[in-house]
């Protein structure tokens, strides 16, 4: 920052910058029309929420088949590793330079941060998906078949009851990725809690950017409990009264953000 | 019976990417009601084998008919329906209770929920499995308690065939033995047609109507009832495959009531000392046994008939052991080798008399 900035700019180190943070929160017209907290917020969720849905009407089924059939298991591997490897950053404007900014389309609702944020959550819900099935005890599989379960009642009945909480898992891990990943949207001209933090940045106000980046840590962490209640609530008993221990997410679906 | 249920006619199995078959040309007949038990060492093709009557695994070429029907002309689905299957690990599913695991067919085959229900009280019963364990879920049983499961879940549908692949495998040797004698008194009451793989040559003895011994690629060594496969082993593997002691397994398949037993020296309380005596010293046992109208009351030795004129002057002492006409010859050679006398007394019930065992008659059983 040049020395003209740092006249305008209050830095988090001085006094006083907290109360600016509080007093940001606490004007109403930051909570007002569509630039307000609660419509940020909304377009934040929706962003998030589209994509991981897509992700996941692409992936369960793929990680399904993979997971029931053990073919083309390479897959599940190579798409784990493409996502550690690409950043989601590049991935956004190499997603704008292919199919433009978009601006027809609705603030929460860009194309090219919808492919982005997509091809983010795909990962951690195939890998989760394909290991959550292929991990079923292959003896419970046998019994079931020779006992003349239909390869449907084996997927329904067996291998996607105990495959939930890894599945639940995988969602879980690719929300909370995707939540905190959406905030890149607004560089692209899009909306959600990120506009806060880059409009903070084009007018100076670091007590604004302190509250979007603050709205952003507080819904990833919502999303991460919320979605850790659904994972137990999926997990089926194994004992009365006691559900199944849930599994923590499989570390192997991490890309870099 | 004669009236055959599985009938197997050159079948062989070549799975891809192996040089010589699991199965090369296996020709096997089961009858309907019996136990056959594939027994063999690893590799010998015994489970493949088994796993191609439902189609777990399919036939590279040849036929396989159950009830007259041939299994690859049938829906894979409706031909396993119609058998039971258990394996080693059971494979219980862990997310439903006991309950809901022995049902698993029945309300595959859409039974209504009554039905079901005297269904599964009506097996735990035959399992012995206690009511209160239906609510409970598999990981919360021992092992024995599973394997009961797993034969009640096969059980379910009343099947006509039963594929068990080392159904009692897993277990310790004490809870296997109870395990068996159960499952034995169940077949001998249901009568279902079995083929039931296992590698353990004792326990094959015990639970098979007639063993078939595989050898490696599925060659069929022998196919026998135990007693003649101990008796007259087909050739040196099958001999060695048996092993040792091949007498004693014998003999634990006779029963005491299948042999004619030595009547011994016997009198009745009314006899004159004199003629115990008599029997005593030309008996060669140092004592006699005394009888009433057939009731064994006991034995008499010379001190005990001292300065005595009849036998019933003296108090006959009990025998400490007794061998019953339903026990095995095994069991016999027990009694005999450990009790003071070196003879088991055979009773029938009642106390009532037949006769004794000795060393000698034993061992003619094993020879012959």
């Amino acid at each position: 920052m040049g020395p003209e900035d740092s006249e305008r700019h209050r830095d988090m180190s001085e006094p006083g910058f907290f109360s600016e943070v509080v007093e940001w929160f606490a004007d109403p017209l930051h909570w007002e029309g569509s630039f307000g907290v609660p419509s940020r917020l909304v377009e934040h969720l929706i962003m998030s929420g589209v994509s991981v849905l897509a992700a996941s009407i692409l992936a369960l089924p793929v990680g399904m088949y993979i997971g029931h059939s053990r073919r083309l298991e390479t897959l599940v591997v190579s798409v784990a590793n493409l996502g550690r490897a690409i950043p989601s950053f590049g991935l956004i404007f190499l997603a704008v330079l292919v199919m433009g900014l978009g601006l027809d389309f609705p603030a929460s609702l860009r194309p090219a941060a919808l492919f982005a944020l997509t091809l983010l959550a795909i990962p951690p819900i195939l890998t989760n998906t394909y290991v959550g099935i292929q991990g079923v005890d292959p003896d419970t599989l046998e019994a079931a078949r020779g006992m003349g379960l239909t390869e449907g009642q084996v997927l329904r009945g067996l291998e996607l009851p105990l495959a939930a909480p890894l599945i639940m898992g995988g969602i879980r891990t690719a929300a909370v990725q995707v939540v905190a990943t959406a905030t890149l949207a607004a560089v692209i001209g899009g909306g959600g809690l990120g506009r806060f933090i880059l409009d903070g940045f084009a007018t100076g106000d670091d007590a604004q950017i302190f509250a979007g980046a603050l709205l952003v840590a507080l819904l990833a962490v919502l999303t991460e409990v919320s979605l850790g209640l659904l994972q137990r609530a999926v997990s089926p008993r194994t004992s009365p009264g006691r559900r199944r221990e849930v599994p923590e997410p499989t570390p192997v679906a991490g890309p870099a953000a | 019976m004669g009236d055959t249920m599985i009938s197997l006619r050159h079948v062989a199995k070549r799975f891809p990417g192996t040089r010589t078959p699991a199965v090369r040309d296996l020709s096997l007949d089961v009858d309907r009601g019996e136990t056959v038990v594939l027994v063999g060492p690893s590799g010998c093709g015994k489970t493949t084998t088994m796993k191609m009557i439902n189609r777990l695994i399919e036939p590279t070429s040849g036929t396989i008919e159950v009830d007259g029907t041939d299994v690859m002309a049938q829906d894979p689905v409706r031909l396993r329906r119609g058998m039971g299957y258990v394996i080693q690990s059971i494979g219980l599913m862990p997310h439903r209770t006991v309950a809901q695991n022995i049902a698993t067919v029945p309300r595959l085959e859409g039974w209504d929920d009554a039905r079901i229900d005297r269904r599964v009280r009506e097996l735990a019963a035959t399992l012995r499995l206690d009511e209160e364990l239906l609510d409970r879920y598999p990981a919360e049983l021992s092992g024995g308690q599973r394997q009961r499961v797993g034969v009640a879940r096969a059980l379910a549908v009343d099947p006509p065939v039963m594929l068990m692949d080392e159904p009692f495998a897993a277990v310790d040797p004490i809870v296997r033995a109870v395990l068996q004698d159960q499952f034995l008194d169940i077949q001998r009451r249901l009568r279902k047609t079995i083929v039931f793989v296992t590698h353990d040559i004792d326990e094959a003895i015990k639970m098979a109507d007639r063993i078939a011994i595989l050898n490696l690629g599925g060659v069929l060594e022998q196919h026998a009832p135990p007693e003649e496969i101990l008796r007259e082993p087909a050739n040196a593997f099958v001999e060695e495959f048996v092993g040792a002691e091949r007498g004693l397994k014998r003999l634990a398949l006779i029963k005491v009531s299948e042999i004619d037993v030595d009547e011994g020296p016997v009198v009745s309380p009314e006899d004159d000392a004199e003629k115990a005596r008599a029997l005593i010293r030309d008996g060669g046992f140092g004592w006699v046994s005394v009888l009433e109208d057939g009731e064994l009351l006991g034995w008499v030795d010379e001190a005990m008939l001292e300065g005595k004129a009849r036998v019933s002057d003296a108090t006959p002492r009990r025998f400490s052991a007794y061998v019953t006409a339903e026990d095995s010859l095994r069991q016999a050679l027990d009694s005999i080798v450990t009790s003071r006398t070196n003879v088991a007394v055979v009773v029938t019930e009642g106390q009532r008399y037949r006769g004794i065992l000795t060393l000698e008659r034993v061992s003619r059983e094993i020879v012959s």
